[in-house]
């Protein structure tokens, strides 16, 4: 298995580190001819989504990374990939999304939850996060609820978190998004 | 051991990385420097090479144009207070800022002591230009660091060197014994902890940007180069002809940095590059600032 790891801007090799460590290979996207390269997922780091969405557009990515998601391409958003795979940007997933809803950064916050199928106690560390308000359509699905918010969602083969699983040493959500591959490959 | 506080703090810097902070003195300069791609605005009621012309005390800016700033971007906004200033780090805290940057671009308000930066909860951003002083800096608190090239000036040759002698220091750690990490503790004058973690992992427990002199895409492209994980851009910007143009340039520049094609294109057209003055005809080297 072969993820492309979104690198333009932000925590990419953090969420490249995880991978390697289950034993998968990553390549980074920072221009248009990376994304030729044959892959069967892709990351959304976290980072700046307003930076990462002006890059896509300036390299030509936007359009087509839109069309491969849209054509079944596998995705996993952390945090400003969140807000890329949501209307504001790429519109893949129906999700309507709070920017900074947690406010400056003194409103950054670590705490552990339960992730339906994932875990009981799944730790999850928000920097300057967003949240979802509400899923738009059926399809997408609700994981987790921090105070009544919903930080992760999956639609399909589209898996977003407004935390950091990248920045916590457990693996579980990554497990769950290549799980997530080979379930709907297989 | 460090706090959670510290950690979350270290990890807004993991998210800044790979991306351009730059100085801004408006906020339609801050709307200019997001829609470029900026990943964060650095606040300050002048730039480097204005602060450097006026000469005088040079001190933390008017909360109000700060606050204007932060209400003009959704990014993160830093500003800078003066080495050793307590109270106007307590104050940027008190208008929420998301970064401090104690900065030898002010003057300093402390010649010995730097700021206690773990009796806050707002992240700092420290200058360092070598090992040691970055250690030391992170011992007080700081979560993020930076070279301390020399500001306002348009020169990149001390950020360099700065970067360059760091990252030598660091590999020099990396090849000693462990019998050896206590002198070389006593040498850099900084905890034996921090020189042991950088022994262990080969790289600072905190993000790395370089800072100072950056004008060009190519000057931004050297310093990813060199081993920093991100760029302050300061006067090189809005001192230049064609502020949007050059701002989205060194953005691109610093992810596509390994890409000599793209960079050319990049630095094409980009109109007057600040004029810049080297470090031999200034008077003033903000960088022996806060050892």
């Amino acid at each position: 298995m072969k993820i492309a790891v979104l690198a333009l801007q932000g925590a990419f090799a953090e969420h490249e580190q995880m991978l390697h460590q289950l034993g998968v290979e990553t390549f980074e996207v920072r221009q248009f001819s990376d994304w030729q390269q044959p892959k069967d997922g892709l990351i959304i780091p976290g980072g700046e989504s307003t930076t990462q969405s002006k890059i896509l557009h300036e390299l030509g990515l936007f359009e087509v990374i839109r069309k491969d998601i849209q054509n079944g391409l596998p995705v996993f958003g952390t945090c400003a990939g969140l807000i890329l795979l949501s209307p504001m940007h790429l519109g893949t997933m129906d999700i309507e999304v709070r920017r900074n809803a947690y406010g400056r950064q003194l409103g950054s916050f670590h705490t552990v939850a339960p992730v339906s199928g994932i875990g009981e106690d799944i730790p999850m560390t928000f920097i300057r996060a967003p949240y979802i308000e509400q899923v738009l359509s059926a399809d997408c699905q609700i994981l987790a609820q921090v105070d009544g918010h919903i930080v992760a969602a999956q639609q399909g083969r589209q898996l977003v978190s407004a935390f950091h699983p990248e920045l916590d040493n457990d693996t579980r959500f990554h497990q769950h998004f290549l799980q997530m591959i080979r379930l709907q490959s297989a | 051991m460090i706090t959670e506080r510290t950690k979350l703090n270290r990890e807004l810097a993991q998210m800044l990385k790979g991306g351009v902070i730059m100085d801004v003195t408006t906020p339609e300069q801050a709307r200019i420097a997001e829609e470029a791609g900026a990943c964060a605005v650095m606040a300050l009621e002048r730039i480097p090479a204005d602060i450097r012309a006026a000469g005088g005390v040079s001190r933390m800016s008017d909360p109000k144009m700060i606050r204007g700033i932060q209400e003009a971007v959704s990014i993160p906004v830093m500003a800078k207070c003066r080495i050793g200033h307590i109270a106007e780090a307590q104050i940027l805290q008190a208008i929420e800022i998301d970064y401090i940057d104690e900065s030898e671009v002010l003057s300093p308000a402390d010649n010995i002591y730097h700021i206690d930066k773990t009796k806050f909860d707002v992240p700092f951003v420290c200058g360092a230009k070598n090992l040691g002083e970055a250690l030391r800096r992170i011992a007080e608190g700081a979560t993020m660091i930076r070279t301390k090239g020399e500001p306002g000036t348009g020169d990149v040759v001390q950020a360099v060197s700065h970067m360059r002698l760091m990252q030598s220091e660091i590999r020099r750690l990396v090849s000693m014994s462990e019998d050896e990490l206590f002198e070389a503790a006593k040498q850099l004058q900084a905890p034996y902890e921090l020189v042991r973690y950088v022994h262990e992992n080969g790289k600072l427990p905190v993000v790395n940007f370089a800072a100072g002199g950056v004008a060009t895409p190519a000057d931004a492209a050297l310093m990813m180069q060199l081993g920093a994980e991100g760029v302050f851009v300061g006067s090189g910007i809005f001192k230049s002809g064609n502020p949007k143009k050059r701002a989205a340039a060194i953005v691109m520049a610093v992810t596509n940095y390994q890409d000599p094609k793209m960079l050319a294109k990049l630095s094409e057209d980009l109109g007057e590059a600040m004029v810049g003055i080297n470090e031999h005809e200034i008077e003033l080297l903000m960088a022996e600032r806060g050892k």
